[in-house]
């Protein structure tokens, strides 16, 4: 029936992986939709410059918090500089005049078509994005 | 005039409408008959010419005509004289346009101004921007747990230092219609100005701005089956003839010289710049289709949806109701429990129902009620019944999607 309430966004919206609070996150950041209300803070703890921990929280829609739990799926690991490439790449990756994503973000596809939601599926990562250049937290 | 609305006819006057889908979104902007597509398409074409100063045939064709959506909304409104009737973008246009004035007329450093907890971000913001501006404070009248605006606490905000009451006729959130009347002589009481936002409330029944008492009226036009970009406002003769211009320019002037310029009577003093001439024609047709139906038979057809609904969406399992105040105009909020309304609405779009999600404009009406967001369903003059159960339907598919049984 519907393309977006079909497999990932279901499976990680009704079971989310690393959601809860990150006390000793090294930055964090909150993203709002003010169109929506939804709103995500993703939390991180920077080792070496490498994210060694990540957690999110959201009071969001279902497409958005899939989103959120595959973001941290991904970004867990990844260098400040590679993590920050990569969410680039998922916003560009949900505009429809830019080349569909690529692995490992190719779910992100199918918000491409649907205007009004692309940016649920974007808040995650624009959030990372900001705790990345976030001043660290005291 | 007939009671009983021809539905089918109804229908068949709005192009944008048919059985593929149903359209309940009319709060946010109407569907529009084809009355008004053919003013607009008369006013670009056999009427295309600027107005007001043009000596020709068809400048003073389209100037009539504009003149005369001018007498039509001071008709529909019960003002004393189309003078008293601005034509502005919208509704958001005339509330700036009034604090701006009203607060240049009426507001000092320690006044108040009362706003509701209810009202639309375009009759809160302006008012928020001139108390700013002047130093003057803005209390708000809460909200009962229904969603009507609780008027026990009357006497605790509105004092001797408030100057002007800025309250929604109808919410656009909850839908609840609020005792206008009885806030406009209270107001009053304390010396205040009483500034009304009726956009919701003048597409389903008639105002009479003189009869509610008020002192400021507006209204959009694309809510009430019109063009977008257009809109009215209304204010006692005196309040704009005191008022300073919004916005300087051509035709709001009388005479201009290099140092300093007199301004135009009212309501030209206010229009600045060419108007939207085909917008407010289109408008006018609008009304005259709308007025033209019967309110009695429009509103009693509303009603009948609307209570049809209410029932029918009380059946859903996990469905909450925000907003059940009565009176009210036919649109409900509510929420699914365990469902963000985004993704109600995305799932009710794929079963061809089209409803808003958000927090519509409204964001301290979602803090009384602790919610980020509401679906909100709207009907018109050309909803029906079956549309009503088209959005039951959707919203068991929405739970069955999520994983819920039916209860």
């Amino acid at each position: 029936m519907s393309t977006l309430y079909e497999g990932w966004v279901l499976e990680h919206s009704q079971a989310p992986h690393h959601e809860g609070p990150l006390d000793e996150a090294t930055h964090e950041a909150r993203c709002d939709n003010p169109l929506c209300g939804d709103r995500v803070t993703v939390r991180v703890v920077l080792e070496d410059d490498r994210i060694a921990k990540i957690r999110f929280q959201a009071r969001s829609c279902a497409v958005a918090t899939a989103s959120a739990s595959r973001m941290t799926d991904l970004a867990l690991g990844l260098s400040r500089t590679d993590a920050t490439a990569l969410a680039t790449r998922a916003r560009q990756g949900v505009d429809p005049k830019q080349p569909a994503p690529e692995p490992p973000l190719e779910h992100l596809a199918i918000v491409r078509d649907v205007r009004s939601r692309r940016r649920c599926a974007t808040l995650a990562w624009e959030a990372l994005e900001q705790a990345l250049n976030a001043p660290e937290t005291a | 005039m007939s009671a009983t609305l021809d539905i089918a006819a109804v229908r068949a006057a709005f192009p944008g409408i048919s059985d593929a889908d149903a359209y309940l979104d009319s709060a946010a902007t109407a569907q529009k008959p084809a009355a008004m597509l053919d003013a607009l398409r008369w006013a670009y074409t056999e009427a295309c010419a600027n107005v007001h100063r043009g000596v020709h045939r068809r400048s003073q064709l389209a100037t009539d005509a504009m003149e005369d959506a001018r007498e039509t909304i001071a008709t529909f409104l019960g003002a004393a004289a189309p003078e008293e009737i601005v034509f502005v973008r919208g509704a958001t246009e005339g509330l700036n346009l009034l604090a701006h004035g009203l607060s240049a007329l009426r507001l000092q450093a320690g006044d108040e101004v009362l706003v509701t907890a209810m009202e639309h971000h375009a009759n809160l913001v302006p008012w928020q921007l001139a108390c700013d501006r002047v130093g003057a404070t803005l209390r708000a009248i809460p909200l009962t747990a229904d969603g009507a605006l609780d008027l026990s606490a009357l006497d605790e905000v509105l004092t001797e230092r408030t100057r002007i009451l800025a309250c929604v006729h109808a919410s656009n959130s909850l839908g609840t219609i609020n005792p206008v009347t009885e806030l406009a002589r209270r107001a009053h009481a304390v010396g205040a100005l009483c500034v009304v936002d009726g956009t919701q409330m003048v597409v389903h029944g008639p105002v009479d701005v003189q009869a509610l008492g008020v002192d400021a009226y507006v209204m959009s036009g694309h809510k009430l089956y019109g063009p977008t970009g257009i809109g009215a406002l209304w204010a006692r003769r005196e309040l704009l003839e005191a008022m300073p211009p919004y916005q300087g320019g051509g035709e709001m002037i009388r005479t201009v010289t290099l140092q300093s310029s007199t301004w135009n009577d009212v309501p030209h003093k206010f229009e600045a710049g060419t108007p939207h001439i085909a917008g407010a024609i289109g408008l006018g047709a609008s009304i005259d289709w709308l007025t033209g139906l019967g309110w009695d038979a429009v509103a009693a057809h509303e009603r009948d949806v609307l209570d049809y609904a209410i029932a029918a969406l009380d059946t859903v399992p996990d469905l909450r109701r925000v907003g059940t105040a009565e009176p009210r105009v036919p649109l409900l909020g509510f929420v699914l429990e365990g469902v963000h309304p985004h993704d109600v609405g995305s799932i009710l779009d794929q079963h061809g129902v089209a409803v808003r999600t958000g927090h519509h404009c409204t964001q301290p009406v979602m803090d009384h009620f602790d919610l980020a967001a509401t679906v909100r369903a709207s009907f018109a003059v050309h909803s029906t019944r079956a549309e009503v159960d088209r959005l039951v339907d959707g919203l068991l598919a929405v739970r069955t999607v999520f994983g819920r049984r039916s209860t």
